[in-house]
């Protein structure tokens, strides 16, 4: 497990959506971290964020989406990229206002910024195999049972589509919560819930992918801008400080 | 990986007696998930009190995996399916 978050960590508290520098701390600022207020959870995020934080949602839920019981046929076609991971179109899990933007990253900033549709490629590259054979399938859809593959695979039988679409739809009100520009984000307990485990799925995707191990924090220390992990690292942890702070709204 | 707060006090704690039931749910180990987001699933999940739930993420932390619950087998995987859906990473066993 991970201590994430980054609250213990005063030093990196400028997360890969971007963090403004310098606002009160009481004021909320819009670095996408949830506190509780006035029985909501709120929070408030970039454009930039959005952009990010709504195609990564809307690829885990096109992975998911995608039925177990036609492994063959792709990522379907919301999801052109997914086929051809250097496909033109950044936005192709989201064709809505986040997809034009997503290519060039966020505007007016400095730091490197990953490229959604480097990250989409890394997403897709796993290809539509069945859960056991995908790193990233096998995560979201574990099996139930060690070593006992019948049991396990009959277990898989009658939970796997309720587990997609349970995830689909934590994705989907990630999505219809979020503004695509950005904004003030207001969780009621039932949103929150989703936002949680929305969040968590598009961490494990992306930690799968990524290779994480506990001790990810300090690789992220010591990469430099130059390697391209480390902006894939960035998000990573991004994510990580905005469900921990869910978290600890929630309590 | 760096080191939660609650990991200080932590004295040696015991293994919790598992009750003669023959089917339990397991939590795994994993690099991704946040500590405090699995001792809010068990909060959640289970209703188990914070003291509780958070002992428990300790022992699938440095132990690698913790028995999270125990009953019947159809209880058991209704408890794995459910910790699916929050992204942990559960079995049902008949044993330890």
């Amino acid at each position: 497990m991970s201590s994430g978050g980054g609250q213990e960590e005063p030093d990196r508290d400028e997360p890969a959506g971007g963090a403004p520098h310098g606002g009160a701390p009481d004021e909320e600022e819009a670095t996408g971290a949830f506190r509780r207020s006035r029985g909501k959870m709120s929070a408030r995020f970039t454009a930039a964020q959005a952009v990010i934080l709504r195609n990564l949602v809307s690829q885990v839920a096109d992975l998911m989406g995608n039925a177990a019981a036609d492994p063959g046929a792709g990522h379907g076609a919301a999801d052109p990229g997914a086929a051809d991971p250097g496909a033109a179109d950044p936005g192709a899990a989201d064709p809505g206002a986040a997809g034009s933007a997503a290519g060039q990253g966020p505007p007016g900033r400095a730091e490197p910024v990953p490229s959604l549709e480097d990250l989409a490629a890394m997403l897709s590259a796993t290809g539509p195999t069945s859960p056991p054979e995908d790193p990233v399938l096998a995560r979201l859809l574990p099996d139930a049972y060690r070593g006992d593959p019948e049991a396990a695979g009959e277990f898989r039988r009658y939970t796997e589509r309720g587990l997609r679409s349970g995830k689909v739809a934590a994705a989907q009100t990630v999505l219809a919560t979020l503004p695509a520009e950005g904004g003030h984000v207001r969780l009621g307990p039932e949103d929150a819930q989703a936002w949680l485990r929305a969040l968590n799925d598009v961490r494990l995707a992306i930690g799968t992918v990524l290779g994480i191990t506990e001790d990810y924090e300090d690789e992220l220390e010591a990469a430099s801008w130059a390697d391209p992990r480390s902006a894939y690292l960035e998000v990573y942890h991004w994510l990580g400080y905005i469900q921990d702070s869910l978290v600890r709204a929630l309590r | 990986m760096s080191v939660a707060p609650a990991e200080v006090e932590r004295e040696e704690a015991g293994l919790e007696a598992v009750p003669d039931t023959p089917w339990v749910t397991i939590v795994w180990n994993d690099p991704i998930n946040l500590m405090s987001y699995v001792t809010y699933v068990f909060q959640k999940v289970f209703g188990y009190a914070k003291p509780k739930a958070e002992k428990l993420m300790l022992d699938v932390h440095h132990r690698g995996k913790a028995v999270v619950s125990n009953g019947s087998r159809e209880a058991m995987e209704r408890d794995a399916e459910i910790l699916h859906g929050y992204g942990l990473w559960a079995t049902v066993s008949h044993d330890r």
